[in-house]
């Protein structure tokens, strides 16, 4: 499954680790109730630290936890499961979270756009999307009419000239 | 009427080559159905019963005369020369082709058309009160904010993929034109006690499955506050709405299990919060810009004059023409329910022949209404003979907007994939029943609105007299709905009791209405008798026939 | 109970009935399925043809003699009630 950070093919730094499985070296991605168990060692580690977060799940959860953290991945189960972009939009936009926001599961090529819009740099794309088809979908549409957390000019500031 | 800058007109133009891009990887294989159906949604494009449907927006219900010709252009080009006005004042067509509809779609983005958010679950197409601009009783037009609204929703990133639909609705008038109260949000044109103009904002309404009335959840949001509050309750819904139970997904249910004094609090931290960011602030100028293009036309200095009262002409003017804002001029309704016809269905040649009605005797605009008829709004009380007679050639001058014979109805099973019974056919004989023009205006306001399935979008919980179409094993059945009521005191219609079979369904109706007649006092519409004596009366005879058969 | 398979044709939504092997635009063509397990065949058979982007909603509805049992299908084999110049049933 490739990664794009940054609207490139990267390396992915972490591994995931399910909830039952001893932590290895290394950068590594748990889910909210292992960072709520393990809170104390996962903090402690001197390692970046991702959390995986489902699609029930607010990034609010966090907490202050979040500051800690280098990597909120946000799931979605199915693709027509929209929560994971407004949380998003809460983690950029209230939380004002400048680590890395990744789109994990079932999404598809036509919603990258939109998961750009609302703050996700990093997409875990699925088998379906080729990943060189991932620069169209960003071009698809050159003009928005809403402010999101991806602060592209809107129509509205065009039309005034901003 | 609003017009596209370089802007609007390029957002529109590369909308169809996305979808035209998504219709080309579906045909080949690269999306399968389930990955392209939210998307075909999305662009208004059904796959019904006999064939795909497509559904055209007709923003706030408004129509230039060159953008009607287009309805009629894409009728006969790539339809079946005709094309159905629906309940939420938009247009659609009956057998468009897949691989036509970009093209179609590239057709209306020339006249500032198009198909975005018909469908799908997003925020849909914005309707308004079609009198909106020249209602006599209105305090704004309310199509500058709905203008804003369709703008801010247009591919709205966070919010495109809800729980379910969201349907908005605005109105500038006390006198509710628009349903406000069974829309998802309702946007209302208030003025506060210092006189400053400002909305108020009703969320939690629909019909369908659970039938709900709104409540009111901003008593007074300023005008440059909007969107801010309009996001702040789309992002509650979208965080919170159910996703495990599509009958249970709108915002209706959440508002009511949160209640009132939840669902405020939640949406004002929202709102505090994305109104202090400032970004979705509509400011003044913007405001101004905007409302430009609704100025209303320069009327002539006229004076009322005495409407002719008799003959046909004089039917016709005491049904279907309104009163304006403007002296010497009206608001005239172009039914779409001849007697025995398809409710909502006009043929291409129609649509030209108003298209040219328009330009000459209205200003070239025309508004679609969620009860689907046309309504001219803006047309001098002297123009109205000649009006009425090209309607007359036309096949649309029947007098009877508002009455028994102007019925709401859903396509039903003649067209629909999701319908359990027939609604066109009971529209038909119920009008071809009341087809005498006098007895109908004797009846008077009275609504009928049938749905043939639970989903309800031919509105029957809010018709004064309202039919639901269920299956029977195997068998249409028509159940009755009485009291309901979509204008500003609002209702859910009371179910009668178990439903009538087809051949039954008009002589039920036909009783009821008559017992109306009977018992009704001076001034009293069905509406306000049924509302007087109950439903017990008119259950009664309702089912007189049934019991007599059975003894 | 006797039973027929129908689709919608991808690229511009036509009714279609199975028939052995392949689709066909006539309701009367249509394959008769008389045992559940021919049906259920018939439906494995048809299926592939999803994949290869020909049809969507593939499905199997009951008869009553050669009639469909439901009016929903007996609709959808002819055109809109409302509409004889319409659908299928203006072809004949």
């Amino acid at each position: 499954m490739p990664l794009i950070k940054d609207g490139q093919i990267a390396e992915d730094l972490y591994i995931a680790v399910a909830d039952d499985v001893p932590l290895p070296e290394g950068p590594v991605i748990v889910s909210l109730k292992r960072l709520r168990a393990e809170r104390e060692t996962l903090l402690g580690r001197n390692q970046k630290l991702g959390v995986k977060l489902s699609s029930e799940e607010s990034p609010e959860n966090l907490g202050s936890d979040l500051d800690r953290l280098s990597l909120v991945v946000l799931e979605f189960p199915k693709f027509r499961d929209g929560r994971p972009f407004s949380w998003a939009r809460i983690l950029r936009t209230r939380l004002r979270f400048t680590g890395e926001v990744r789109a994990s599961g079932d999404f598809l090529y036509d919603q990258i756009a939109f998961l750009v819009r609302v703050g996700f740099d990093a997409f875990a794309l699925p088998s379906a999307i080729p990943p060189t088809l991932f620069q169209r979908a960003l071009s698809e549409m050159s003009l928005v009419y809403q402010p999101a957390a991806d602060g592209r000019k809107t129509i509205r500031q065009l039309r005034s000239g901003q | 009427m609003y017009r596209y800058d370089e802007f609007d007109a390029a957002f529109v133009r590369e909308r169809t080559e996305q979808f035209r891009y998504q219709v080309e990887r579906r045909l080949k294989g690269e999306l399968n159905e389930d990955q392209f159906k939210p998307f075909r949604l999305m662009n208004g494009l059904y796959l019904q019963l006999h064939a795909y449907m497509l559904r055209v927006a007709v923003p706030y219900g408004t129509l230039s005369a060159p953008q009607l010709s287009m309805l009629a252009h894409i009728a006969r080009k790539y339809d079946k020369g005709y094309g159905h006005f629906t309940t939420r004042q938009n247009i659609q067509y009956n057998w468009p082709k897949l691989k036509d509809v970009p093209d179609i779609l590239a057709e209306l983005a020339t006249v500032e058309m198009h198909a975005i958010q018909t469908s799908g679950n997003c925020i849909r197409n914005v309707t308004a009160d079609h009198f909106a601009g020249a209602a006599a009783d209105e305090i704004e037009d309310p199509r500058p904010v709905a203008e804003i609204v369709r703008q801010w929703s247009s591919l709205h990133p966070e919010f495109t993929f809800l729980p379910r639909k969201f349907k908005v609705a605005v109105s500038g008038s006390p006198h509710d034109r628009a349903a406000l109260k069974f829309h998802d949000l309702a946007i209302e044109v208030v003025k506060n006690e210092a006189s400053r103009v400002g909305y108020r904002i009703t969320i939690g309404g629909g019909l369908g499955r659970t039938p709900y009335i709104g409540y009111v959840t901003g008593d007074f949001v300023e005008k440059p506050d909007l969107l801010s509050f309009l996001e702040a309750v789309l992002r509650v819904y979208n965080e919170n709405g159910r996703r495990d139970n599509i009958y249970k997904a709108r915002i209706k249910i959440l508002a009511h299990s949160l209640g009132e004094a939840e669902m405020r609090e939640r949406v004002l931290r929202e709102f505090i919060e994305i109104k202090r960011a400032g970004t979705l602030q509509v400011p003044q100028e913007e405001q101004a810009r905007i409302e430009a293009y609704f100025a209303p036309p320069e009327f002539e200095a006229l004076q009322d004059t005495a409407l002719p009262a008799d003959g046909a002409l004089g039917q016709w003017i005491t049904s279907n023409v309104h009163k304006h804002r403007a002296p010497g001029y009206v608001l005239a309704t172009i039914s779409l329910k001849p007697i025995g016809g398809v409710p909502g269905d006009i043929s291409h040649e129609q649509l030209d022949g108003v298209a040219a009605l328009m330009e000459e005797f209205g200003y070239g605009e025309i508004r679609a209404s969620h009860e689907q008829n046309l309504v001219l709004p803006h047309v001098k009380q002297s123009d109205l003979p000649a009006i009425f007679a090209r309607l007359e050639a036309l096949g649309l001058a029947t007098p009877n907007a508002g009455l028994i014979s102007d019925i709401i109805c859903c396509p039903g099973l003649d067209y629909c994939d999701l319908a359990n019974a027939r609604s066109i056919p009971v529209a038909q004989k119920i009008a071809t029943r009341f087809a005498d023009g006098k007895r109908q205006h004797d009846i008077g306001e009275l609504k009928i609105k049938i749905s043939g399935c639970i989903n309800a979008c031919g509105h029957h919980h809010a018709g004064h007299i309202g039919i639901l179409g269920v299956d029977k094993k195997g068998v249409e059945f028509y159940q009755l709905q009485l009291g309901g009521s979509a204008a500003e005191d609002a209702s859910i219609g009371d179910i009668m009791g178990p439903g009538f079979a087809e051949d039954e369904i008009v002589d039920a109706v036909e009783r009821v209405v008559d017992l109306y007649v009977t018992l009704r006092r001076p001034g009293e519409r069905f509406l306000d008798t049924y509302r007087r004596i109950g439903m017990e009366p008119f259950k009664n005879i309702a089912y007189q026939e049934q019991l007599h058969a059975a003894h | 109970m006797a039973q027929k398979l129908t689709a919608n044709r991808l690229i511009d939504g036509v009714v279609l009935y199975w028939r052995a092997g392949g689709w066909t635009e006539s309701f009367a063509e249509g394959e008769v399925l008389p045992t559940e397990e021919a049906a259920q065949a018939a439906l494995a058979a048809a299926r592939e043809s999803v994949p290869r982007n020909e049809v969507v909603g593939v499905y199997l509805f009951d008869l009553t003699g050669a009639q469909p049992l439901k009016e929903r299908e007996i609709i959808r084999a002819l055109g809109p009630t409302i509409r004889p110049d319409l659908g299928k049933q203006a072809a004949r």
